[in-house]
């Protein structure tokens, strides 16, 4: 293995994380979509047809739904005969929330020390000021 | 949370806060999330000028950012357009965000309400109002405590 192998894994995961994150966000976009997560987060598992019967759709969309919701890895799926019951997976979402605070982590420290600068100048001119 | 909105009021007045975001001398003072100094700062202010700003961490790696201004109402408003970069490289498959700066004049100094928008831009554009961002929080920090230990 060559010194620069490592560097092309860690771009590989970089993009792989940026796609996890879009199909993260892109998936809760939808409102029917964040019901069924928080349904899922209370209940800890629910079948399809339990997960259908809140809403004003037909099961073919809520399916699509859960389609949308697994392939961005949100929930998982598990079938017993006929009967399939899904269950969330944190862990895209985790991920999500890490980004976001990655940004508000990098304004709010900034933000406080330009607070802190700009309040030095303005001592240092009501000084000159006077 | 599409987009990232925080509120500070600052003793000094907007034209002394407009000067520290807007020149490089200013800029090098606060420029990033730690300690760390800021080791490339250059400014264009005017519409259509650009921005670049280089910055080292503690842990010792360095970030770099670029982005247009957008509006400029000195000594009240700033707009400007945001990407990393990365060796000159874009992240984030390039994304372009948002910033966008308001300084208003109060007894104490000044209020400035900062805004970071336009983060995954497509993904989430109209997701901004349904505040999913709460129940996504809500529904990461019930995982951290219980699912996941």
């Amino acid at each position: 293995m060559t010194p620069e192998a490592p560097v092309v894994i860690v771009h590989y995961m970089v993009n792989y994380q940026e796609r996890q994150l879009d199909r993260t966000f892109a998936a809760l976009v939808d409102g029917t979509r964040r019901a069924i997560l928080a349904r899922l987060e209370r209940e800890d598992s629910a079948t399809v047809s339990e997960l259908a019967k809140p809403f004003a759709i037909k099961l073919p969309a809520v399916m699509k739904h859960l389609d949308v919701l697994y392939d961005a890895g949100l929930i998982s799926r598990s079938k017993a005969g006929r009967v399939v019951t899904v269950r969330i997976q944190p862990e895209p979402m985790r991920a999500a929330m890490v980004w976001l605070r990655r940004y508000e982590r990098f304004w709010s420290k900034s933000l406080d020390r330009l607070a802190a600068y700009a309040e030095r100048r303005e001592g240092a001119a009501t000084k000159k000021r006077r | 949370m599409t987009s990232l909105t925080l509120v500070r009021r600052i003793r000094a007045r907007p034209s002394i806060v407009f000067d520290a975001l807007t020149t490089p001398d200013g800029i090098a003072q606060w420029w990033g999330p730690d300690a760390g100094p800021v080791v490339l700062a250059e400014t264009d202010v005017r519409i259509g000028g650009r921005f670049r700003v280089r910055f080292r961490m503690l842990d010792g790696t360095e970030h770099e950012s670029v982005g247009e201004y957008l509006e400029i109402v000195e000594p009240m408003r700033l707009v400007m357009s945001w990407q990393w970069t990365n060796g000159g490289e874009p992240e984030e498959d390039g994304e372009v965000s948002r910033i966008e700066i308001d300084l208003k004049r109060i007894d104490s100094g000044t209020e400035i309400t900062f805004t970071h928008g336009r983060l995954r831009t497509q993904a989430s554009r109209s997701s901004h109002e349904q505040g999913w961002a709460a129940a996504l929080d809500k529904l990461v920090r019930h995982f951290s405590t219980e699912h996941c230990a």
